[in-house]
């Protein structure tokens, strides 16, 4: 175990050193084009361009290019965004965090807990008129696209339906801190969270009553109920509980996912200052730096999430632990 | 996401309510098609696809025949004739309780400005069916480029094995680690910064093209595909017919080409149609983004968010090529599911001789 272990984290490390190359090389080594004009964002002084040739070390060969950019950004933290001159790229993603995990969170305990539902039932009732239906909902939840039902989801929560007693309570978009007001939190976040998780609710649905279907027939299903157990035991305790090693691992990947910058168009559409968020209006403004920072940060996100999550799936289960 | 997680069965399993008589001595594509031809969701989903891409390529049809009206010029001044009367396409003070602003004209539900206008004027439905033509065609291209360089890279990565298949193997997992927005945007910012296109070699991609999101949806999806064919080809290199190939002399190539591709496409064939769904997704996002389609041309994507600022005083810009996205989709999504279930129907039927 703690071969495997050693030898993950191994791997881990050499992944985000070449993450962090490959995305330095696509920023700034593009062939034919000047970096420096680049960094210094939408139409520069001449000044700023010299400043940036030399704090950025341009007239440097490639490697000490590379080293004193990961410098500033993870050791002297002092990476500035040249089209926003008072934005330091470091403190701007610490800040942004939160709001994102407080979206990511929610919506990633509302997707599990529906989607189980929804999963079970549709096993439950298999043969009837509700296993169809469940699944179309689904289908429909994984076939619409996030921002377009964010946008629907507003125009109904803030302005067609906004006086009825439906969603008077909705406040208007944005974001209070949870260590502010934590009603407001949440009163804020329902509707995101919501938007957020259908694609993953139907997603994770669809996959868990595949999953349930497929073990109905293994041997252990059948002892159990040989036994003499209740068919909801059966289903609880023997075919969810298996069928959940699938549901775990994806949901280990999706949330990486979604942290990493995959929340971002949720993000945009709500208006909540998250990281996607930033990178979003940083792609507005082409501020380079940190659209860079921000990649690589979603992109360490997600590798060391994997990486946990492959240690974790060992651990609970020794099949998969290879020597 | 991993919505691409498929690992084909091996043999070849009866349906439910098939018999083995109707299987037996058919070609393995006879029998799925005969599969998917009986499957009526899957063939209504087919239909409704077709009927949304013949409607999308008849675009300039609508624009030039019906409706008489140019998607791709700003038209603020100008009118229209609605039930007899002529009106401004852009309305003076319609916009909220002030009274100030100019507001689109709305739904007319008549051959021209069908849906509407934009806040430039444009006629909606118009700019909605040429948009999806781009749309399709991204979705598409990217998800059979994505493909075909997924079917090469696994044949080399599977069939030499070793240093090739490690290198392979390693950049690939790379591309996985990417979050697939972060690393669209990232090329598509390089991309569409680059004054006067990016040249590669020879070959210069010019911004404007439609090919900039085309190769940057089919780069970030290859790994998706390249997983499960990889594995693939490294099970059927240790198949006897290809060891009897290699006795016989045949060449790497022909190996590659002749005995192991044509036993490895299905599973590129089954991932094609969710593939398409997904591509035209992320198509979508980029556009909305505005790293997508770059004006003047238009996608579902970039009329949704030419759409966000309207959404109040005229939903319909927006949400239009929304449902036409849902629709596709979901259209894709059944037609997907149908594919797979006919090629390699994992129904565990057991078989009584």
């Amino acid at each position: 175990m703690l071969v495997f272990v050693v030898r993950r984290l191994a791997g881990l490390v050499v992944v985000l050193f070449l993450i962090s190359v490959l995305v330095f090389l696509i920023f700034f080594e593009t062939p034919g084009v000047d970096p420096s004009a680049r960094l210094a964002g939408r139409n520069p002084a001449p000044a700023t361009v010299a400043a940036v040739k030399h704090e950025f070390g341009l007239d440097r060969p490639l490697p000490v290019r590379y080293a004193l950019m990961m410098k500033r950004l993870f050791i002297s933290r002092d990476l500035v965004s040249y089209g926003n001159q008072a934005l330091k790229v470091v403190p701007a993603i610490t800040t942004a965090a939160p709001v994102t995990f407080s979206l990511v969170i929610g919506a990633a305990v509302l997707w599990v807990i529906v989607s189980i539902v929804m999963g079970v039932l549709a096993v439950t009732f298999k043969g009837t008129i509700v296993d169809p239906l469940l699944m179309i909902v689904a289908l429909i939840g994984i076939s619409m696209p996030v921002f377009w039902l964010g946008e629907v989801m507003n125009l109904f929560s803030q302005d067609r339906l906004h006086d009825t007693f439906l969603f008077s309570w909705v406040p208007p978009l944005g974001y209070t801190p949870l260590t502010e007001n934590p009603w407001q939190w949440f009163l804020h976040l329902i509707i995101p969270w919501f938007t957020l998780s259908v694609l993953y609710i139907g997603f994770y649905a669809r996959v868990l009553r595949a999953n349930l279907l497929e073990v109905q027939n293994e041997d252990y299903v059948r002892t159990a109920r040989a036994k003499g157990l209740s068919p909801r035991r059966v289903l609880l305790k023997h075919m969810l509980r298996n069928s959940l090693i699938t549901f775990v691992s994806l949901f280990g990947l999706d949330f990486g996912v979604l942290v990493g910058g995959g929340a971002l168009l949720t993000e945009v559409v709500f208006g909540l200052p998250g990281v996607g968020r930033l990178t979003y209006n940083s792609l507005v403004s082409l501020d380079l730096p940190v659209i860079m920072a921000t990649v690589i940060y979603g992109a360490f996100f997600i590798t060391i999430m994997s990486a946990l999550v492959d240690i974790l799936y060992a651990r609970l289960d020794p099949r998969i632990r290879p020597t | 996401m991993a919505e691409f997680a498929y690992e084909p069965e091996p043999e070849l399993k009866l349906a439910p309510g098939e018999s083995v008589r109707e299987i037996s001595g058919r070609s393995p594509w006879r029998i799925a098609g005969r599969r998917l031809v009986r499957n009526r969701l899957a063939m209504a989903a087919l239909g409704l696809f077709l009927l949304i891409v013949a409607v999308c390529f008849l675009a300039p049809v609508y624009a030039n025949d019906i409706a008489d009206t140019d998607p791709f010029v700003s038209n603020i001044s100008g009118t229209t004739i609605v039930d007899g009367k002529r009106v401004d396409v852009l309305q003076q003070g319609g916009g909220g309780g002030l009274g100030l602003g100019e507001v689109p004209l709305g739904p007319t539900w008549h051959s021209n400005y069908f849906l509407g206008a934009d806040n430039q004027g444009r006629d909606v439905m118009a700019r909605v069916l040429y948009g999806g033509r781009a749309s399709l065609e991204i979705g598409i291209g990217s998800a059979l480029i994505s493909c075909v360089i997924a079917l090469i890279v696994a044949l080399l990565a599977g069939f030499f094995r070793g240093w090739a298949d490690t290198i392979l193997s390693r950049t690939m997992d790379l591309i996985w680690a990417f979050p697939v927005y972060l690393l669209a945007i990232s090329l598509a910012t390089v991309l569409l910064t680059t004054p006067g296109g990016v040249k590669i070699g020879f070959i210069t991609i010019d911004p404007a093209s439609l090919w900039v999101p085309t190769l940057i949806i089919a780069l970030i999806y290859v790994p998706y595909v390249f997983r499960p064919l990889r594995g693939q080809v490294l099970s059927v290199r240790e198949k006897e017919y290809v060891e009897a190939a290699i006795s016989q002399g045949a060449s790497n190539l022909r190996l590659m080409l002749s005995d192991i591709l044509p036993n490895v496409v299905s599973t590129a064939i089954v991932l094609l149609p969710l593939m398409i769904a997904t591509t035209i997704l992320t198509e979508s996002a980029l556009s909305f983004l505005s790293i997508g389609v770059q004006a003047p041309k238009a996608s579902w994507g970039t009329v949704i968010q030419d759409g966000q600022e309207l959404l109040y005083t005229r939903p319909t810009v927006a949400i239009a090529p929304g449902i036409m996205i849902v629709l596709t989709v979901l259209a894709l999504n059944v037609l997907g599911d149908g594919v797979r279930d006919a090629l390699d129907p994992r129904a565990k039927v057991h078989v009584r001789e």
